[in-house]
């Protein structure tokens, strides 16, 4: 029931964000399928990148979720310093950008990393870290943490009763497994398997820095190669297509599955001391492991990258600054976005399903499409950074929308009778009980969304040329061009945006307190 | 003069009806069974319930139209009362201005409503930094700076021990005599009604029947009562 009369403005305001989301996505699609309606078929090259897509997806989901169980057990139950920190770090792959990530695991794994020099030493072959192995890879540093945050939500809501009552009726290993943390997974764990799914869906940096040629091209590279090498339109709006329909599929699937939520709480109940000989040793193997894998990449690069830092060129330090500016862009623009339709879900449904609904189109297709309506109008790298900046802003959308909905619903259930008895103005109403509530979880959406519009390498790889480039786009140059030294120098200098970036603007949103 | 008439609201199956009146400066407690409709029957007064059809008067001019802020009434709800994020004066003086923008004079009896509560001292604390028996009196710092002639309490004691409620209790007695305001208070506790409500309402069976003296009523209670009672 609603006892205030909504703002004039909001109803205009997020019908206007509606309209631009579903523009950007169903005319992405409308330009692809008009420009598709050409002589151009799928060649077979085209159905393996569709199978590829779809089974390094669903590997990736698979390692990620399997590590996830004894990382994430291990973090539940066992108390040791620099536990909070670990697990805080476990959300970092979020805001770290995808070329960061990448340069650490060549430095590492990669045909000259530190693995393969070992190996060579012993006499051993080197592994390859190009093709299926390395996009999986890659997919699991970025998606093993966030397994594990999501499994863990599950092992914090595991009744501490049910653990006493396992010890008390003298449980083994195996029953408490088979009895109270299997029932648990069961529900948790195929919402954490579709989550990681559908980011590697989509995955265009990945494959383009991994993957390539004929057995490892996801749909979204398979765009981008058709678009920038043959410039061929047809194809590309044909794959944007098939790409498409596989989010399409994908959102479907979503429908059936419960996405768990990525907060936390109560990790720190009382629950009963947990088993130790085998499962102590197993558990800190389990964690040292993971942590072992998350952070040396990162470690590689920074200590690598830093002493390039000073004398990057210049070129280097004017894509710094267009890619604040496309962050800058970016975030205002999902700031807009989602205090509209934040607004406007108080009291209706439908503007968190048209977030959602920016998953349909990835970055690529609607890329594809953008280029298509404004090739005949203006020369594509005139509006590259604006583009970037929208498409940005529209792919952290869900995300932002997942972070302010629930809380400002819970807000109003909570205060607006109050408000009511009050007399509160809409503007007090705003200033007074809603802000508040809002600015800390708002905080965290926006720093995300400018994090993530500082290190994407999406869609500006269609429209950018030398004189525009981002500072991914510019890393990505310098590695195709062998100038690791200077590309790992970009990595910190990318990655050190990148976090500085979200603290600030969480802080600035999010008030003191925000992330403490 | 509070006048329901010929109310009747209707939420999915449930269905309540009321017709009656309550004089200036009755004290009122509201019985019955759960679910029966007492914070409905509130809610209806303070305008966050709707009606189906009925009028309610207050003092002869018609209320039941009117947004709830402009209802001549301060409600008190089970939770919820203060704003966490807010100091105590500032949740306070909400009742005074929604805007918080205050003049000498407002901050002054902003500070006096504090302290004929017992809060002086603690106007720069936040409610989680209060005791519960602190935030009953800062939503009843704020009734009283309001001083509405009506006031409507959604049984906001509940969860106090008996002690701390007889102290409550007796304090919105005072503020009633003070400002001469009617009160309308929901209570499972025939305790809470024999000390501070001359009069007892009772909603049972779909209706709010007439209030009559509280002593006799509880001693020789209805069907309905009695069952509620035990």
């Amino acid at each position: 029931m609603r006892w205030h009369a909504e703002p004039r403005l909001i109803k205009p305001a997020a019908a206007l964000v509606a309209a631009v989301l579903v523009l950007l996505n169903l005319g992405a699609l409308a330009a692809v399928l008009w420009r598709a309606d050409g002589e151009a078929t799928l060649q077979p090259a085209d159905w393996v990148a569709l199978r590829f897509t779809v089974v390094q997806a669903a590997l990736s989901a698979l390692v990620s979720v399997v590590l996830a169980v004894p990382v994430a057990r291990a973090l539940a139950r066992r108390r040791f310093p620099g536990r909070r920190l670990l697990i805080a770090l476990m959300g970092a792959p979020f805001i770290l950008p995808v070329l960061v990530a990448i340069a650490g695991l060549l430095a590492v794994l990669g045909r000259n990393g530190m693995v393969n020099d070992a190996l060579a030493a012993l006499g051993l072959d080197r592994v390859s870290l190009y093709g299926l192995q390395g996009v999986v890879l890659a997919h699991v540093f970025f998606n093993l943490p966030l397994s594990v945050r999501l499994l863990l939500q599950g092992w914090a809501r595991i009744p501490a009763e049910h653990l006493r009552l396992a010890q008390a009726l003298g449980f083994g290993a195996r029953a408490r497994f088979r009895l109270i943390e299997m029932p648990m997974l069961t529900r948790i764990a195929p919402g954490a398997l579709a989550a990681v799914f559908l980011i590697c869906l989509t995955s265009f940096a990945v494959a383009l820095m991994l993957g390539g040629g004929p057995a490892a091209t996801t749909l979204e590279l398979a765009i981008y190669q058709a678009f920038r090498f043959d410039f061929d339109l047809g194809r590309a709006a044909l794959l944007a297509l098939v790409q498409a329909g596989v989010g399409l599929v994908a959102l479907g699937v979503l429908g059936f599955v419960r996405l768990p939520a990525t907060r936390q709480a109560g990790l720190d109940r009382l629950a009963p001391a947990p088993p130790g000989g085998l499962a102590r040793v197993l558990d800190l193997l389990a964690i040292s492991m993971a942590a072992t894998f998350l952070l040396v990449p990162l470690g590689v690069v920074i200590a690598r990258g830093l002493p390039h830092l000073a004398d990057l060129p210049a070129s280097v330090w004017a894509a710094a600054g267009r890619s604040l500016g496309v962050a800058a862009l970016s975030t205002l623009l999902l700031a807009g976005f989602t205090v509209a339709l934040t607004l406007a879900g108080l009291r209706r449904r439908w503007p968190e399903g048209l977030g959602m609904a920016a998953l349909v189109a990835s970055p690529l297709v609607i890329g594809t499409g953008l280029f298509i309506v404004l090739n005949p109008l203006v020369a594509p790298s005139t509006v590259a950074l604006p583009v970037t900046a929208l498409v940005n802003a529209a792919m952290a959308l869900p995300f932002a929308l997942r972070a302010t909905l629930p809380p400002a619903r819970q807000t109003e259930a909570d205060f607006a009778r109050l408000s009511a008895a009050l007399g509160l103005s809409p503007g007090a109403h705003l200033r007074l009980i809603l802000w508040p509530r809002l600015r800390a979880p708002l905080g965290f959406a926006l720093g995300l969304g400018a994090a993530l519009s500082i290190g994407d390498l999406g869609v500006i790889v269609l429209f950018g040329q030398t004189g525009t480039e981002t500072l991914p786009l510019a890393m990505q140059r310098l590695m195709g061009a062998y100038r690791s030294e200077a590309a790992q120098g970009v990595a910190v200098l990318l990655l050190a945006l990148a976090l500085g970036t979200f603290v600030l603007v969480e802080r600035l949103i999010g008030g003191r307190d925000a992330g403490a | 003069m509070l006048a329901l008439e010929s109310l009747s609201i209707v939420q999915g199956g449930f269905r309540l009806s009321a017709d009656l009146t309550i004089r200036d400066g009755a004290r009122v407690a509201v019985m019955g069974p759960s679910g029966a409709g007492k914070s409905t029957l509130i809610g209806a007064v303070a305008g966050f319930v709707p009606l189906a059809s009925g009028v309610i008067r207050w003092n002869d001019s018609r209320i039941d139209g009117l947004p709830p802020a402009r209802r001549p009434l301060s409600i008190l709800f089970q939770d919820h009362n203060l704003l966490p994020h807010l100091s105590v004066f500032d949740n306070v003086a909400l009742g005074l201005n929604p805007d918080l923008r205050l003049s000498t004079v407002e901050r002054a009896s902003v500070l006096r409503a504090l302290a004929e509560t017992g809060l002086d001292g603690l106007e720069t604390r936040k409610p989680a930094q209060l005791s519960g028996g602190q935030i009953s009196r800062a939503g009843l710092a704020r009734v009283l700076l309001r001083a509405r002639p009506l006031m409507l309490l959604d049984e906001p004691f509940a969860a106090l021990g008996p002690a701390l409620k007889a102290t409550m209790l007796d304090l919105v007695g005072r503020i009633a005599r003070e400002t001469g305001a009617t009160l309308l208070m929901i209570t499972h506790d025939p305790a809470d009604a024999l000390r501070l409500c001359d009069q007892t309402l009772l909603v049972a069976d779909g209706r709010a029947h007439a209030p009559a003296p509280t002593r006799a009523l509880l001693d020789d209670p209805p069907p309905a009562l009695k069952a509620y009672l035990g």
